[in-house]
């Protein structure tokens, strides 16, 4: 999935030079120039390509310890104590 | 009088917030410089917003709209709502995260122990402040002509030679050469307004004061505020103006047309060349592509991006940055679109000087009131980049040059905090000085600096994705960076050619792109070229930035 948001990105990068809107003066729902409609969309687009890419292409920090990544959940009953439950904490 | 009420009010709560803000700082030069790294989402999107949406988004866009049609928004936001996500994604994100792990505050700081260059400030700290220096130009200028525009009066021919019909101030209220300009034609003179000069400097003093009282703090939550008061009333003024721009010219006593009627009147009155891109080149029009770039080295974007709370504060903004660009560029696009047809009367100087139209439009065709609040509006872009621009260059001094090379034993955490003020004040100076001369358009300029930065950008992703980087290889970007851009800016008759381009002949065909195109291939090739060649930094110093394989 990493790889098709990268894709994405590229692709919105070369529909970025709509050639075929060059010289079009048509006239979206009566009153925005096909060129600046067809550029919000592209801007619109970009919005759900970076969403898409918030979920599925999210940088991992290089430094964080693999284990601590791949490590389950910890049941609550089994999970590390509170820290006043430790001993000698204050009651 | 009325509209100058207005925004010497929204200036007082602007200081307002400011000084509230000062009072949630926890003192010290850590939350004076970077909020304690305790900046939200929320707060994060609508400060880096702000940050990157200036004078150039507001009064420059209308302006280039009028010159150069509709296609400007493809130019640069629709463009940047890839890039400046991009950037944000691939350098933000890291670059927080080093920054957090090395306890860095500048870009300067990341850079020396990367590359393990002590002297890498000296060479890049001059270059970085000369590049902000235009884009303060930027700010300061547009603030002073915006609220000059709003506030003068029409000069018409009288008995005794040109005359200022309905001014806000009598003549004789500020010195000759400020009423008159330098020729006494009132050319360059304030028109019975506010002299742009002394509006830019209040602007200054303004901004100046809540920078210095909230440091990070009061600059992200002022940007917030001015982010949204900008973006509500770009929407009003778009409304307003779309009504009274399409409604123009109807005989007396014809029904005024629905809004959704206005718009579409005014819209088919845009001639062909402006409602296309038939007059911009397709090969300029792909390099421009390079502009955005520039966010990936703005100095005050990587100190924003230090505050942030954590990495997941980044994801809001990475997604909303491209809805707010076409948020606040699609009216002023269309605005600027529609001044070119013959339903609105474009007076020659405002012709002459595309800085001037959307105070011209606002003040033409709306009320006194709303004149105000929508000069307001346009004032609050202005503010919300230069502070954090004023913010940024002083830490840069304070960290990079005074802490660095002077000892940092040798200054307390308060003293530190005055030597950023010191140096704000310094370069502030600067800028006004040189606002003062000859006003070169917003768009020119804004091109100009982007492009210079975009063209560092190669560094900062070396820096934090290729190992192979070196010292020399660092070096030798961004002197190439440093000598490309100024042979060109001075062939571009120092960016009063506002259509200078590179020519690249090939296969009989000559290709016309932007000179960023040129300074960033300089940049990236010495890059690359020399640091093939030279030596890396040592193992433990890339241990710092790369996890061991």
């Amino acid at each position: 999935m990493r790889f098709v948001v990268w894709l994405i990105v590229l692709g919105l990068a070369v529909a970025h030079q709509d050639v075929w809107n060059w010289e079009d003066k048509t006239l979206v729902f009566g009153f925005v120039p096909v060129t600046l409609a067809y550029h919000a969309g592209i801007s619109a687009s970009a919005a759900v390509t970076w969403f898409l890419a918030t979920k599925f292409a999210w940088p991992r920090d290089p430094f964080a310890e693999p284990e601590a990544d791949m490590k389950p959940p910890v049941p609550r009953a089994m999970g590390r104590p509170k820290a006043d439950e430790f001993e000698g904490a204050p009651g | 009088m009325t509209q100058l009420i207005i925004i010497g009010c929204y200036l007082g709560l602007l200081l307002g917030l400011g000084l509230f803000a000062s009072t949630l700082s926890r003192k010290t030069s850590g939350d004076y410089l970077l909020a304690s790294h305790s900046i939200g989402p929320f707060l994060l999107l609508m400060s880096i917003f702000g940050t990157t949406m200036t004078a150039f988004a507001l009064v420059g866009s209308t302006g280039e709209s009028f010159k150069e049609g509709v296609g400007v928004y493809g130019m640069l936001a629709s463009s940047s709502g890839i890039i400046h996500s991009l950037c944000f994604f691939v350098l933000g994100i890291p670059l927080w995260r080093l920054g957090r792990r090395n306890g860095y505050r500048t870009q300067i700081e990341f850079f020396r122990d990367r590359l393990e260059s002590d002297k890498i400030g000296v060479l890049l700290f001059p270059i970085l402040v000369a590049l902000v220096i235009p884009y303060l130009l930027i700010g300061v200028m547009a603030a002073g002509g915006v609220i000059n525009g709003v506030t003068s009066g029409i000069v018409k021919p009288g008995d005794d030679g040109l005359t200022v019909i309905k001014p806000t101030f009598e003549p004789g209220t500020f010195p000759e050469f400020l009423e008159n300009g330098d020729d006494g034609t009132y050319a360059t003179g304030s028109k019975g307004g506010v002299p742009r000069q002394v509006a830019s400097l209040v602007i200054c003093g303004v901004v100046l004061i809540y920078v210095f009282f909230g440091g990070m703090r009061g600059t992200a939550w002022a940007n917030a505020f001015q982010t949204i008061v900008f973006m509500v009333l770009g929407i009003v003024t778009f409304c307003v103006l779309a009504f009274k721009i399409g409604n123009s010219g109807l005989p007396p006593d014809a029904e005024p047309l629905s809004f959704f009627d206005s718009l579409k009147r005014a819209s088919e009155a845009i001639p062909f060349e402006k409602a296309t891109r038939s007059e911009i080149s397709q090969s300029a029009f792909l390099t421009y592509m390079f502009v955005p770039l520039s966010v990936g080295m703005f100095p005050h974007l990587f100190q924003h991006w230090l505050t942030a709370k954590s990495a997941e504060s980044f994801k809001l903004p990475i997604v909303c940055h491209p809805v707010f660009i076409m948020i606040v560029w699609v009216p002023c696009v269309l605005v600027g679109a529609w001044a070119t047809s013959d339903l609105v009367k474009v007076p020659p100087p405002v012709q002459a000087n595309p800085n001037l139209l959307l105070p011209f439009l606002v003040k033409s065709q709306v009320g006194p009131v709303l004149t105000g609040f929508l000069t307001a509006g346009i004032l609050a872009a202005i503010m919300s980049s230069l502070d954090s621009q004023f913010l940024c260059i002083g830490t840069m001094f304070t960290q990079d040059m005074a802490l660095h090379y002077g000892g940092k034993e040798r200054f307390s955490d308060g003293a530190t905090t005055w030597i950023a003020r010191g140096f704000i004040i310094l370069v502030v100076a600067l800028t006004y000085g040189f606002s003062l001369f000859e006003p070169r358009a917003v768009f020119t300029l804004g091109v100009w600096c982007f492009s210079g930065f975009a063209a560092l950008t190669p560094l900062a992703f070396a820096a934090v994705y290729w190992r192979g980087l070196t010292k020399a290889g660092a070096y030798a970007s961004v002197l190439a960076v440093a000598v490309s851009w100024a042979i060109l800016f001075y062939q571009s008759d120092f960016a009063a050619d506002r259509d200078f381009r590179v020519v690249i002949p090939y296969r009989g065909v000559a290709y016309e792109t932007m000179p960023v195109l040129t300074m960033f291939v300089c940049s990236a090739v010495s890059l690359i070229a020399v640091s093939l060649f030279t030596k890396r930094p040592a193992d433990e110093t890339l241990a710092k930035f790369f996890p061991a394989k």
